[in-house]
């Protein structure tokens, strides 16, 4: 176990390091200068060339490098050159904000794509699991912003019941709570599907191996024959499914959160690339190792709760 | 009989509805089975062994129904029952043993709760009384520490161990019939032997009535006192074990009596009789007999006109044939036709040479998990195969054979040491580094056909895809190859043009022995090819490797736990423990005492098809030492039932060589080796 996890730090900070050299050196490789950029199109080359030299921009790039980790050392993240704030004035909003979306839609999505996926699994064939089956793959193949588009026309433009916006700035004439709601939605629809699949797929497979044949012939109802056999199996393989969803939900839904204006993580990330802004890019490329890493790491140890073959 | 039988199966009929229409796997079932009775179903892959015991589960899947007649047990019809009165019949009344232990126990949950369940589930019982029920049982069934036995889980336990708690959870509550199908198929011969025993040993004490499904003879020889052969879903010929195998009067139970290799015959007093054609298709049945098409007493059109009806033998009323001819066929007797291999005079020229061959690998901890174990699968092997003959290595799982065959076929390389082939060194070649005359001159066939021939590709194309590696023949003279090549293996040419999904096991074992040929190989090495197969499957590939030998001149290399066979099929043979050779030399002494302990303990574990058989078997204790453990003296110390001393733990045995080349690794002097029984050899 100490042996499982010092390695896993291990490699955390090893591809940390890597990711973050590679973005460094990526957006010094792209055609584009920064100080064109911070500077807009209508400074002279004269002054471009000053904050040139101003950021010491001309030094080598392993140079600025070492110099741009000792700073992030130091707990100086850097300044953000697209919103004129220091980066930690900015990442942490915009990550809480992410978090709490993709929070509220893990907490739905679990739950009910296990209940499903186990519902349609168990009777291979079934009507329900034809239903179940049919409407997750509905969900998983209609893209987000299409489903955005779609749900918005409904309950924005056509009820009028939601806002159409998430911009979280209290004192509208929306509270905070009905903002949430349609971004939720969508990421948990589409995101569903997927897992319902999975999980329907893992159940199928469990219910044909032979201890459940074992369990139903010893007497057992088939209540207790999934609730007390099938579901731990079957939940096995879908676990490390399910954690990666988590990455999705902090890093990959910059879709939904651009189709209602909402101020997270993904969009920030997506501004921040297209401005070339390199300090704040990488904290959020930092912070996107941290999570995969980290819940692969939880997937890990799910998956050794769940099988007792399973040792770290 | 008392008032009533058990278990009846009147007129039963069952299908499985697929998208091809109705396959009529039992057409109408007839037997009785008596309280505390055993009753052994034999028979081939597909003729509906395994049907019957799910049946009486009613478990046979959503495809599969009942559609005629009834399944009476204790006077009610399992047929007919709801899922609630079946559930209180399950596990209580009517119990099951598997095939595949390890899969048929859950893996996540630890064996304790597993049998535990049973009882909490069927009687009002708490979860101590559970529990002390459960102990018990672990102690009926012989495992060693019932208390922290309770607490491992499935794949902590051996194939044997894991068995053994399938049984005693089938047994716990005391069920009035123990439904047993395949229960020691996949086990090896001397865990199968104990496991026997134990069934023996607790059918008298517990006072189940046991079905006993198997395919080989010989263990159910060993447990039932009645037997039936099953044939197309019918029960072709039912009576009591010894009347049976005495006087069997059904041809079908002739043949698989004859195809069957024992220990008393090998290849030179006798050949194999397999049984010729295929168990025809459950969806067309013919009118009369089932068997009539690949029966050589058939007479038309009295066989094959009408249904035959079972009939009881006017001698024995309690012995029944479903055969016309049942009363006039001639006593039985085993077909016995000249032997056409070689006898074993003449020069010894060696085709392979394996000189003191070690093969060692560390089993890794993953990617950055630092060196891990090393296992010695292969410890200082010597062995030599001589040209034309059969070397057959034999030895339970585990024991380093199929990785001593690896090293031979270039799939690994030696540690230390070397093996020759036809003088040239090649121990330290894999190979992809074999230039392409050594790649042709050894080939390899392996033991599942299955997963050895691309499903996608055809007959022809993987045999001439060998062809064209091997030899660098292409084109018409390809064709022509493969024809050729598919006549020597006895199929029809049109094979070529079929895939693998079209074959049955044999035909495509076959396949993968032409696709061997393809290089005109001197040296064959086939690692377990029949035993996935079928017994008069077998036989028919046996005669075939033997024929190939006589008329080609191939060195065969036999790598196989079944010892009929490799006495039947050997020259020579090399019994093998733990990485090390502890006996070798001609088949005859080897098969004969003086006996390594070893090489006693597994023959006297064979299942014998005689009723009759009866010799001490000499049960092992404990399971092998860890092939990651260094040891010092003699390999089989652990577990040895001559053991003479600390010597035994404390120096390696002196390798006692004999006149005949027969060589024997062990601390008793030959002399003392030779008075031992000879064990598992009838008369033939």
């Amino acid at each position: 176990m100490e042996r499982y996890l010092l390695k896993n730090l291990a490699y955390l900070i090893g591809t940390m390091a890597a990711v973050s050299f590679i973005v460094f050196a990526l957006t010094e490789a792209t055609p584009g200068d920064v100080a064109r950029k911070i500077l807009g199109a209508y400074a002279t080359d004269e002054q471009v060339s000053h904050l040139r030299k101003e950021m010491r921009l001309d030094r080598p790039l392993v140079e600025r490098y070492v110099e741009y980790v000792g700073k992030l050392a130091t707990g100086d993240l850097g300044y953000s050159n697209r919103f004129k704030v220091p980066v930690q004035d900015i990442v942490w909003d915009r990550l809480a904000n992410t978090a709490l979306l993709a929070a509220v839609a893990f907490v739905i999505i679990v739950p009910l794509s296990m209940l499903l996926g186990m519902l349609a699994g168990m009777r291979e064939g079934s009507k329900l699991d034809r239903s179940i089956l049919l409407i997750g793959t509905i969900l998983a193949s209609v893209p987000e912003f299409a489903m955005g588009v779609f749900l918005a026309s409904i309950f924005v433009v056509w009820l009028g019941w939601l806002p159409g916006t998430a911009t979280l700035v209290a004192g509208g004439s929306w509270s905070l709570a009905s903002q949430m709601v349609l971004p939720v939605t969508v990421i948990v629809l589409f995101d569903m599907g997927y897992v319902i699949c999975m999980i329907r797929a893992s159940m199928v497979e469990t219910m044909q191996r032979p201890f459940v044949r074992t369990a139903v012939l010893k007497g057992m109802a088939f209540r207790q024959v999934i609730l007390g056999h099938a579901l731990r199996n079957a939940m096995m393989n879908p676990v490390t499914v399910i954690l990666l969803q988590i990455t999705y939900l902090v890093t990959g839904v910059v879709v939904v959160e651009t189709l209602f204006a909402y101020p997270g993580y993904g969009r920030m990330m997506l501004e921040a690339a297209l401005f070339k802004d390199i300090a704040l890019l990488e904290i959020g490329v930092l912070i996107a190792v941290v999570v995969a890493v980290g819940t692969q790491i939880l997937g890990d140890l799910g998956y050794r709760m769940l099988d007792p073959r399973i040792r770290l | 009989m008392t008032d009533q039988a058990l278990l009846q199966f009147q007129d039963t009929r069952i299908s499985y509805f697929i998208r091809a229409g109705e396959a009529n796997v039992i057409p109408g079932l007839n037997f009785t089975l008596g309280h505390n009775e055993a009753l052994g179903l034999v028979g081939e892959s597909g003729c509906g062994k395994s049907t019957v015991a799910l049946a009486i589960m009613s478990y046979l899947g959503r495809a599969g129904r009942v559609t005629g007649g009834r399944i009476l047990f204790e006077g009610r019809d399992l047929a007919a029952m709801s899922e609630d009165e079946l559930r209180r019949i399950r596990g209580k009344r009517i119990a099951m043993v598997y095939q595949d232990p390890m899969s048929s126990l859950n893996p996540v949950m630890t064996v304790g709760r597993q049998l535990m369940e049973v009882p909490l589930l069927h009687d009002a019982i708490g979860e101590d009384e559970a529990r002390r029920r459960a102990l018990h049982m672990l102690d009926e069934v012989k495992l060693p520490d019932p208390d922290a036995m309770m607490e491992r889980y499935p794949h902590q336990l051996s194939g044997g161990q894991q068995q053994r708690i399938v049984i005693a959870m089938a047994l716990i509550a005391g069920p009035a019939l123990l439904v047993m199908d395949e229960p020691t198929t996949g086990l090896d011969v001397t865990v199968e032997a104990a496991v026997l025993d134990l069934v023996r040993e607790l059918r008298q004490r517990h006072r189940s009535a046991i079905l006993f499904i198997s395919h080989n003879l010989g263990t159910v020889a060993h447990v039932c006192d009645r037997i039936g052969v099953m044939y197309g879903g019918e029960l072709v010929e039912q009576g009591p074990i010894r009347q049976v195998f005495a006087d069997p009067r059904h041809p079908y139970t002739r043949g698989l009596l004859d195809c069957l290799p024992t220990l008393g015959r090998d290849k030179r007093s006798s050949r194999l009789t397999p049984i010729p054609g295929q168990v025809g298709s459950p969806l067309s049945r013919p009118v009369g007999c089932g068997f009539a098409n690949r029966c050589a007493h058939a007479e038309s059109p009295r066989c094959t006109a009408q249904a035959i009806p079972s009939v009881a033998l006017k001698a024995a009323p309690e012995h029944r044939a479903m055969c016309v001819r049942a009363e006039e066929l001639p006593p039985f007797r085993r077909t016995v036709t000249a032997a056409d291999a070689p006898t074993l005079e003449g020069k010894i020229e060696s085709a392979v040479g394996v000189d003191r061959l070690k093969m060692f690998y560390r089993r890794s901890h993953g990617i950055f998990g630092g060196a891990g174990d090393v296992v010695r699968a292969v410890n200082d092997v010597e062995l030599v195969a001589a040209k034309g003959r059969t070397l057959a290595i034999v030895g339970e799982s585990g024991c380093g054979k199929s990785s001593l065959a690896k090293v031979l076929a270039g799939l690994e390389t030696a540690t230390d040491g070397d093996v020759t082939l036809g003088g040239r060194s090649v121990g330290h070649t894999a190979i992809e580094n074999r230039p392409a005359d050594l790649k042709r001159k050894l080939q390899m066939v392996f033991q599942n056909p299955d997963s050895t021939l691309n499903p996608s590709h055809t007959v022809g194309y993987a045999i001439g895809r060998a062809l064209a590696r091997l030899k660098g023949v292409t084109g018409t003279a390809a064709r022509q190859q493969v024809e050729r090549l598919l006549e020597i293996v006895k199929l029809p040419a049109a094979f070529a043009n079929h895939h693998p999904h079209q074959l049955s096991g044999g035909q495509k074992q076959r396949v993968a022995i032409a696709r061997a040929l393809a290089g005109d190989a001197d040296v064959i090495v086939a690692d377990e090819p029949v035993s996935a197969l079928d017994v008069s499957v077998q036989a028919s590939i046996i005669n075939l490797l033997n024929e190939l030998q006589t008329e080609r001149g191939a060195t065969l290399i036999f790598i196989s736990h079944d010892l009929a066979v490799v006495r039947y099929l050997a020259d020579q043979v090399a019994v093998m423990y733990l990485g090390r050779i502890v006996e070798a030399g001609p088949v005859d002494a080897v098969f004969r005492p003086p006996f390594h302990p070893y090489t006693e303990a597994l023959l006297s574990a064979v299942p014998q098809p005689d009723p009759d058989a009866s010799h001490a078997r000499i049960v092992l204790e404990g399971s092998p030492p860890a092939p990651t453990e260094e040891i010092v003296g003699c390999p089989f110390a652990s577990r040895c039932p001559r053991k003479v001393g600390p010597i035994c733990d404390a120096s390696p045995p002196p390798e006692q060589m004999q006149a005949s080349g027969h060589r024997i690794a062990c601390h008793i002097p030959v002399a003392d080796l030779a008075r031992l029984n000879a064990v598992g050899v009838p008369a033939v």
